[in-house]
């Protein structure tokens, strides 16, 4: 992956990037229990696959969703955060 | 001192036996299940014969002996840490490496060298004092040093670091170490397998099987085991093996690329890391310079390399050492590291009874080889944690009492 797909800019080198870590749905903050608010702040599937994960084009500020395979570091699709609605 | 090499020179038994025997079929139950052969797990394996004369055990390791981060790191031993509880550790383990050459009878290398953590900013002098005042305190040796000393220690070095980070001081750990690798698990197996451990190569568990929140067996490519003890000790495949008895952790997984040089006339005494250049350093026995940086900045699970990390890291030895330019690089290589928020590791009993976790070692678990073996044997024989790891256990997630570790990483991750 030395390459990365902004959503807005394109094909750009991966330097230009920075990674955000897994995307993780925020659970309803008055429904939480304990238990789950603390799954959602540490816990992480570190199991390897294709992950939907934040990036973060530098030179232009863009926050996009980029979906990769962690087993072999291949991209399968990048695109903007939608809200909720694209994950449902 | 190893008696070995002399016994070997007076010997006329040529070649020496195995370190190890044969393989032979899995039994169908075993005592306990050490999931993964690399130093930790080996050395889980040794003290439980050893200390608690639990023999009925057997070693599973997908690959080769050694093959995972053991056989994948920079040896570097130290106890300089950040906290009481870690510095209590590491210096346990400092002290248990010292003996391990006579113990196994196997020369381990071990090599006391004198640690230097240089410091290029402010911040950085700030942290090295801390951690200098918790390691006295606790009575490891380690003290703030100005940079008149760590030129006088390593005349080679260039204080002004080409003028782009001028090293303002450095943590010195005079105990600092390197060892070799490799036969700190040779070492561990080989005694482990004289008291009746089986270790089997090539044998990768599948599954393992609970019943009412309890273990009860493991699956494997070569069979199945029933077992009552189950302690997985796999480094940056931890998450794949929690999946199977469905516990969650905040374990992800980064690759740490490595690399040595060609080999070069000794003339580097110490072991040289810096935080904010992104560098550890120390020359091996047979001069290559063993060399490591930062792991790679996005979650990944393939152990390839990269040109960008050896660039990287050569233009950061190029600030400490300009006259390197012309060294070539003779081998790089990748580990997986689980890293922990709180870059500590995660030991001891999990909500499943049975089953024990020895992981979250992301770039420190080397130097812990022999203390984490000797903590979890405790936990896996009498099922209860000794106080030295009761910091390091799971559940101080659910408890928001994290061990802040990271300013005490070799370098900023």
């Amino acid at each position: 992956m030395k390459i990365l797909n902004c959503p807005i800019n394109g094909p750009r080198p991966i330097h230009e990037f920075i990674y955000g870590g897994e995307f993780r749905d925020m659970p309803d903050v008055d429904a939480v229990t304990d238990g789950e608010w603390v799954d959602y702040l540490y816990n992480r599937s570190g199991v390897p696959g294709i992950k939907r994960e934040w990036w973060y084009h530098v030179a232009s500020n863009v926050w996009f969703i980029a979906e990769r395979d962690t087993a072999t570091n291949v991209v399968c699709k990048t695109y903007l955060f939608e809200g909720r609605r694209n994950y449902e | 001192m190893p008696y070995q090499l002399v016994k070997y020179a007076l010997s006329s038994k040529y070649p020496r036996t195995r370190m190890f025997t044969a393989t032979v079929d899995l039994k169908d139950n075993y005592d306990v299940v050490i999931i993964g052969a690399g130093g930790h797990g080996l050395a889980a394996a040794y003290y439980l014969a050893r200390d608690y004369d639990i023999t009925n055990v057997a070693v599973l390791e997908k690959d080769y002996i050694g093959a995972g981060g053991t056989g994948r790191n920079t040896t570097i031993i130290r106890s300089n840490y950040l906290t009481p509880e870690g510095v209590r550790f590491y210096d346990e383990s400092l002290r248990l490496f010292k003996d391990l050459s006579t113990e196994f009878d196997l020369n381990l290398f071990y090599s006391e060298r004198g640690h230097f953590t240089l410091a290029h900013s402010d911040s950085a002098v700030r942290t090295m004092r801390w951690r200098a005042e918790v390691n006295k305190h606790m009575g490891v040796n380690s003290e703030f040093v100005n940079p008149d000393f760590v030129k006088e220690s390593c005349p080679y070095i260039d204080l002004t670091c080409g003028g782009n980070a001028p090293i303002m001081g450095a943590l010195y750990h005079p105990p600092g170490a390197i060892a070799r690798h490799d036969a700190v698990a040779w070492g561990y197996g080989a005694g482990a397998v004289k008291r009746g451990v089986e270790i089997h190569q090539n044998t990768e568990v599948v599954g393992i099987d609970v019943r009412k929140g309890k273990v009860i067996g493991v699956r494997t490519n070569r069979g199945y085991i029933r077992t009552s003890k189950i302690l997985s000790a796999v480094a940056g495949w931890t998450p794949q093996i929690t999946d199977m008895v469905g516990i969650r952790t905040p374990i992800y997984v980064r690759p740490l690329q490595a690399c040595v040089s060609e080999p070069l006339k000794p003339f580097l005494d110490t072991i040289i890391v810096s935080g904010s250049l992104h560098v550890y350093v120390s020359q091996s026995s047979r001069g290559e310079l063993v060399m490591g940086g930062a792991t790679d900045p996005y979650d990944l699970n393939m152990m390839r390399t990269s040109l960008e990390f050896t660039e990287g890291l050569a233009s950061h030895m190029l600030d400490l050492f300009p006259f390197l330019s012309e060294v070539k690089i003779l081998r790089v290589w990748a580990g997986l590291c689980d890293m922990t928020p709180d870059f500590a590791p995660i030991m001891g009993k999990t909500p499943v009874e049975g089953f024990y976790l020895d992981a979250g070692w992301g770039t420190w678990g080397f130097k812990a080889t022999p203390i984490s073996g000797k903590t979890m044997a405790h936990t896996i024989a009498k099922d209860c944690e000794p106080d030295l790891i009761y910091a390091f256990r799971l559940s101080r997630f659910e408890d928001f009492e994290l061990t802040g570790e990271k300013g005490a990483a070799s370098v900023g991750h």
